[in-house]
């Protein structure tokens, strides 16, 4: 249990894929909804889901990398139906359509909600992502025992 | 049903999906008083599900949750 003798939710979030981090909101959004204290650890792919829209990378592999894997949470893929971003657009339309709310709008709603997010220490410094790369409201970095503290505390523990 | 209840606040979730009907209601419960009750309209048939494990969750009651057509219609009352 957590904080108050809440229910409490500790979610890795490794995958940048659009469909994936869908079900990650969308379950962070209902457990904050339910009182539940939610900890979302974003490492490697994941990183960018809570990146602002901005340059990164010190190295040339760095840089290389912020700029084949840069921009933020609008430029997730779904992990099948890619097709070289035709798949974004067109899940985009069936979404909007469906009244689906955005992808970056159900990030913000998390934060708005006291969702706690944070960025994984050793996968920023690999690739090379500050922490004032990241939108406001993710805290300070932390690394894997933290992560597991809040795991073992947990009622709930997923891997994305 | 519960035509005797007096409703302190109407929502309108109609149009929104999971889940964003039970983050509405959640976001709303304090806009009452302990003992008030909310009336929300939904459109979305996942909320007939989620909005009582959300009360069960949270310590709330459903007083009733309906379908009226196309439409699903909840009493939701605030309890602590």
């Amino acid at each position: 249990m957590g904080d108050e003798g809440k229910k409490s939710l500790a979610m890795v979030v490794m995958s940048g894929d659009m469909d994936k981090l869908f079900g990650a909101f969308i379950i962070a959004n209902g457990a904050a909804a339910m009182g539940m204290d939610v900890t979302m650890f974003f490492t490697f792919w994941g990183l960018r889901a809570i990146k602002k829209d901005v340059r990164t990378g010190k190295t040339f592999f760095g840089k290389m990398l912020g700029t084949m894997y840069g921009g933020d949470i609008t430029k997730s893929n779904p992990s099948k139906f890619s097709f070289g971003g035709m798949g974004r657009w067109m899940f985009g339309k069936m979404m909007g359509k469906h009244n689906v709310q955005k992808l970056n709008e159900m990030r913000d709603l998390a934060v708005q909600l006291g969702v706690n997010m944070y960025g994984c220490q050793m996968s920023m410094d690999v690739m090379e992502i500050p922490q004032d790369a990241f939108i406001d409201g993710v805290k300070e970095p932390v690394g894997v025992g933290f992560f597991l503290l809040k795991a073992q505390e947990a009622d709930v523990q997923l891997f994305i | 049903m519960s035509d005797d209840v007096k409703v302190d606040l109407e929502l309108d979730l109609k149009g929104l999906l999971c889940p964003l009907p039970m983050v509405k209601v959640s976001q709303n419960i304090t806009n009452v008083p302990v003992g008030g009750v909310i009336r929300a309209v939904a459109t979305d048939p996942g909320a007939m599900a989620d909005i009582p494990a959300w009360a069960q969750s949270t310590g709330n009651e459903v007083l009733s949750a309906e379908k009226e057509g196309a439409e699903f219609v909840f009493l939701v009352k605030r309890l602590k």
